[in-house]
């Protein structure tokens, strides 16, 4: 398992991910701070990916609980988050009811 | 599953993933942003899951039943709780991390130290630190946040604090160089656990100086971290989408970190090793200032002649739970033709939008939430300011004193109203211990008690007036 990992092309990837992080989000509506806060708490659940590997792949066990606790704590992100954000998503409404109109 | 297979799936997770934020830009659309983020996630899972070196399922299966059945409790809790559940995860998040490169440094060690190369040593150390810095520091923002008993919720402050902290993450940060540059020493497995429990102590220690006020930008310097953690992981497992994801975790946290410290006129460091609040003691007993209280009689009386209210919400109508009277308010108040607006300042409250968030929940349209820039100029032109449970952001001190420790943050502009009206449960300082200007102008009277109670009392008196 000597293979050699192309370092630089990951740094390029984290670089401009970064930049396309930076240009997406801040076209954020500040209204939905709050939601846009679960929902990367729900991706930052992507060290599920870490956890698998660890967890699933034929290491002793003491290497393996680790990875099984690193999947429990990326799990709960990943729901909680994910349904949190609908949950608040759910409730910002337009005002449906036609209102007196009188602006001033 | 073959090469490409796996690699053209987190491609196209990735992509979803950067959907699922573009989409945030709208109310509207945001919930498509949620579907995107799903899919994505359910990718990476299944296709992670589906290699061939996974042998072991057991345990997967468990950990993964575990985690939703704790996930969907968490994803439940009252909205005023959002914010310590939003700490909680970056504890989970920083914890993943920290675990992870944990199991590899000691798997890869027990293989063969060649598989321990610099670049995989450097990432391995970052990612440590950074995550379990981020779990105990998310920890304790979290306990602070739920106000557990044990936790203090004013900043705690001690001689050398900043030398003490800056120090410590100096050791484990040459402790992490000394094991990089010696991975196959003997002693090298013995200190690396000294990296774990150097970033460990620190995380508490970083967060033992910082108050309420400042947690929300606290809130997202922890999100940051928790994504950042998540990018070293990419770079010590080779995975491009761990970095991809993280990095777009990580820039949320650092812009919603940025906001909060313009919204606060402050720098990072200040807010991290500023210690405020703690200083200056309210100087009880100076010179006599009196407040003008007015009875919820006179309140709604003046209330209902008004054309324009501005309401100013706080981070104390999450406290007093007054959001849904204060929706009644609102709906009286439109009733008679008053045109109401809500003005949120980026701070209020413990987390980046959490006033937002606690208002469309007591189902007041999101097109009646408006901005402290847009709000601002219309300030002189309405005719009541009502401020609930609202403090520092609406303090004029922080325009015209330059002792104040606001001075310089920018504010919602409450004192242009004609009128005032502040509701406040008691005559103490808000959170950050400062005195409020606002109460004793001119313009201002005073409505002393629980936010619920004094909002409740308001509608009544006007849903009586209408008989």
């Amino acid at each position: 398992m000597t293979e050699s990992i192309d370092y630089w092309s990951l740094l390029y990837v984290f670089v401009l991910a970064a930049f396309i992080g930076l240009g997406v989000i801040r076209r954020v509506s500040r209204l939905l701070h709050t939601p846009l806060m679960s929902i990367t708490n729900a991706i930052s659940g992507i060290a599920v990916i870490g956890s698998i590997i660890v967890t699933g792949g034929d290491y002793p066990s003491g290497i393996r609980i680790m990875g099984a606790i690193a999947l429990f704590a990326s799990m709960t992100n990943i729901v909680s988050g994910f349904l949190i954000t609908d949950r608040m998503l759910k409730m910002f409404k337009t005002d449906r009811t036609p209102k007196p109109d009188n602006k001033s | 599953m073959s090469h490409a297979v796996v690699q053209l799936s987190y491609l196209v997770a990735t992509v979803l993933f950067i959907f699922a934020l573009h989409w945030m830009n709208a109310p509207v659309t945001a919930r498509k942003g949620v579907f995107a983020g799903v899919a994505a996630m359910a990718i990476a899972i299944l296709v992670t899951w589906a290699q061939p070196e996974i042998v072991h399922h057991g345990w997967i299966v468990v950990a993964i039943v575990a985690g939703v059945a704790v996930g969907i409790p968490l994803s439940l809790v009252p909205l005023t709780a959002v914010p310590q559940r939003t700490a909680l995860s970056h504890a989970f998040g920083g914890l993943a991390a920290g675990l992870v490169g944990t199991a590899k440094y000691y798997l890869w060690f027990s293989e063969g130290p060649e598989h321990l190369t610099t670049f995989r040593m450097v990432a391995i150390i970052i990612e440590i630190i950074l995550g379990y810095l981020t779990f105990t520091g998310s920890l304790m923002a979290a306990g602070k946040l739920q106000e557990v008993k044990w936790i203090p919720q004013r900043p705690v402050t001690y001689p050398l604090q900043n030398f003490t902290n800056v120090g410590m993450l100096a050791l484990a940060a040459v402790v992490g160089v000394a094991l990089t540059l010696n991975p196959t020493a003997t002693w090298a497995p013995m200190l690396f656990p000294l990296v774990i429990v150097l970033a460990l102590v620190f995380g508490v220690l970083l967060i033992i100086p910082i108050g309420g006020a400042d947690m929300p930008t606290v809130i997202a310097i922890l999100n940051a971290y928790a994504g950042l953690a998540a990018v070293a992981m990419g770079f010590v497992l080779d995975n491009k989408l761990l970095i991809t994801a993280g990095a777009l975790d990580g820039a949320s946290g650092l812009i919603l970190a940025i906001i909060m410290c313009k919204a606060m006129n402050r720098s990072f460091v200040n807010v991290l090793f500023g210690a405020f609040g703690q200083t200056q003691p309210a100087k009880a007993g100076g010179e006599e200032k009196t407040y003008k209280s007015e009875t919820v009689e006179g309140g709604a009386q003046v209330l209902e002649q008004a054309n324009l209210v501005v309401i100013v919400p706080g981070y104390g109508m999450a406290v007093a739970q007054a959001q849904h009277k204060v929706r009644e308010l609102y709906d009286q108040l439109r009733k008679r033709g008053v045109t109401v607006k809500f003005a949120i300042h980026p701070v209020a409250g413990r987390m980046p939008g959490h006033m937002n968030v606690l208002l469309a929940e007591a189902d007041i349209p999101y097109t009646d939430l408006v901005e402290m820039d847009e709000i601002n100029p219309e300030m002189p032109q309405c005719d009541v300011a009502l401020v609930v449970g609202a403090n520092d952001v609406v303090n004029p001190a922080a325009r015209n004193d330059k002792s104040s420790p606001i001075f310089g943050m920018p504010i919602i502009d409450a004192d242009k109203a004609r009128t005032v009206f502040a509701i406040k449960r008691s005559k103490n300082p808000g959170f950050a211990g400062i005195d409020n200007e606002l109460y004793f102008a001119e313009r201002t009277w005073m409505l002393f008690g629980d936010a619920k109670n004094v909002v409740g009392e308001l509608v009544k008196q006007l849903s009586g007036s209408t008989h």
